[in-house]
């Protein structure tokens, strides 16, 4: 079965040579693939979780009563969401990176304790956190004054309303936008390439680069696995969303 | 804290002189009132003239400005007001009913006696079935508040109160926003707990209800109190022109 299909392709290859689908009948090839597209998913993971509690952490921050601390999130938040996350990942990367203390496991090569992945990690997560502390700061101011009041004249204290009362209810309001910066995202997960990060889009590239006859193959997997991965993503959040629906309230 | 030497023998509630103002509005202008334990005061008086602000001082979630007010001996004009303590004893309602929408009506009576007082679950929840039954709403324990009527709603509120076991019960127009035939329910409710002994502090238009269950009765104006007096004397021997001007529209 496999066999034949392989076979298909690589008779398709010769016959039309700008559909050169290399990455199916050649192991090599599929391998780097395989390699690429697990790197997109541990990154799309990590940072999604990194940048939700990014999100909540900093949205509680900015209740703070202090005035500094509410300056620190919002000048973070400026920064990281009035630039384009490309520079961002090439300044962590090749700026800050230069800063970090290295160490050498095999005593020849000095290697940064932070690697590229690492960086990407960093980078991405915080970019998309930025916009998650927006998000959830406005699902928090939707939860209505007198529904605090009630939960305080019952001797709760602010902690505890947010915990049990606030929050429960801000991340209500907050999913729908949270669920469109996840979409961005993994999507904006591809621009890791720039700093030699290999998932997917950096595998496909050099698979196209060593066979240029590969070139439109290669893309076309690019969308599927996107359409996929985002179709994945979404379909859990919306489940998610209709999981946490309060019978009777909202629209 | 204090010790207080509270004995049931002085007022439970005794406001002395009370000031508040919002900005430039003085809301309240020398507000003064002694409520013995097991007494139903009502507050009337027309819309704006400080009601529910002098209700909302009882409870600390308006701070006054000065003057005085104990509850059971503890002064709530204090920098050092122990909130939690002070809202253990006072239980308040409000004219929204302010319900946490995201817990059925069971978990919203029963999550300040778990949060705040720490009491074991089992016991938290054999107290809220009781106080179902009590506001008569047997049935409906597993409903959220979007899936109950607006009556229903504040007879969950009322209970929700009543779980912390409070000594003074504070209604702000917990009628206003019911339709006519809802209010009884909802009156029926406060009554009987008026006739079990519970302090209440009502701020309400039912001047039915204030004939019959109060034993005494606060006309407000502008910020001051007019006139007091237990219903018998109130309604029929009134003898500020404000006041009389105030019933005969409303009765
Ligand atoms: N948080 C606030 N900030 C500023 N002004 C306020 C605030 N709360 C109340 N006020 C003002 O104080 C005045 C008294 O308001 P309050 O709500 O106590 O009146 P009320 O007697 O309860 O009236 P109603 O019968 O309409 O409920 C009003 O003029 C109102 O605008
Ligand atoms: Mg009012």
């Amino acid at each position: 079965m496999l066999q034949s299909i392989q076979d298909y392709f690589r008779q398709l290859a010769e016959t039309n040579p700008s559909w050169n689908f290399i990455y199916i009948y050649d192991p090599v090839q599929t391998a780097r693939v395989l390699d690429g597209l697990w790197m997109t998913i541990i990154l799309s993971v990590v940072c999604v979780i990194l940048s939700v509690v990014i999100g909540v952490v900093g949205a509680l921050l900015q209740g703070s009563p202090r005035r500094w601390v509410r300056s620190v999130v919002q000048g973070y938040i400026q920064f990281f969401r009035n630039t384009p996350p490309l520079i961002q990942l090439l300044f962590f990367y090749f700026a800050l990176g230069q800063f970090t203390p290295s160490y050498s496991p095999d005593g020849w090569l000095e290697v940064p304790i932070i690697s590229n992945v690492g960086w990407a990690i960093i980078s991405l997560s915080f970019f998309a956190g930025a916009f998650n502390v927006e998000i959830f700061r406005s699902g928090i101011e939707a939860v209505p004054e007198s529904t605090k009041e009630a939960s305080e004249s019952l001797g709760m204290n602010r902690l505890q309303t947010y915990i049990y009362v606030v929050l429960p209810l801000a991340f209500r309001v907050s999913l729908p936008s949270l669920n469109n910066n996840l979409v961005n995202l993994v999507k904006t997960t591809t621009q890791a390439i720039v700093i030699a990060v290999p998932e997917l889009l950096y595998q496909l590239v050099s698979i196209y680069n060593d066979y240029s006859t590969a070139q439109n193959a290669c893309m076309v997997l690019m969308f599927l696995v996107y359409i996929v991965l985002v179709g994945i993503l979404v379909l859990g959040m919306n489940r998610w969303e209709r999981g946490m629906r309060i019978p009777g309230y909202g629209a | 804290m204090a010790e207080s030497k509270w004995t049931p023998k002085e007022p439970m509630v005794s406001a002395k002189d009370v000031h508040k103002s919002f900005g430039d509005l003085e809301v309240l202008k020398g507000v003064s009132m002694d409520v013995m334990k097991g007494d139903c005061v009502c507050v009337i008086g027309p819309s704006g003239s400080g009601k529910s602000t002098y209700i909302r001082c009882i409870n600390a979630l308006n701070p006054i400005d000065s003057g005085s007010i104990e509850v059971e001996g503890q002064e709530v004009n204090d920098p050092h007001l122990d909130k939690l303590e002070l809202r253990k004893k006072v239980g308040m309602v409000f004219q929204q009913y302010n319900l946490f929408p995201h817990k059925t009506a069971l978990e919203n009576i029963m999550m300040a006696p778990m949060r705040v007082l720490k009491e074991p679950k089992d016991e938290v929840e054999t107290r809220a079935r009781e106080l179902i039954k009590k506001v008569r709403l047997e049935g409906k324990e597993d409903s959220f508040p979007g899936e109950l009527s607006g009556g229903q709603q504040q007879r969950v509120a009322i209970a929700r109160s009543l779980a912390m076991r409070p000594d003074v019960m504070l209604f702000d127009e917990v009628t206003a926003a019911l339709d006519p035939e809802t209010v009884k329910e909802v009156l029926v409710t406060i009554r009987d707990l008026a006739e079990e002994g519970m302090t209440c502090i009502l701020v309400t238009h039912e001047m039915g209800f204030a004939r019959e269950v109060a034993n005494h009765i606060y006309f407000t104006d502008r910020g001051v109190i007019v006139e007091h007096g237990p219903p018998k004397t109130f309604f029929t021997k009134a003898k500020d022109p404000r006041t009389k001007e105030f019933l005969s529209q409303i009765l």
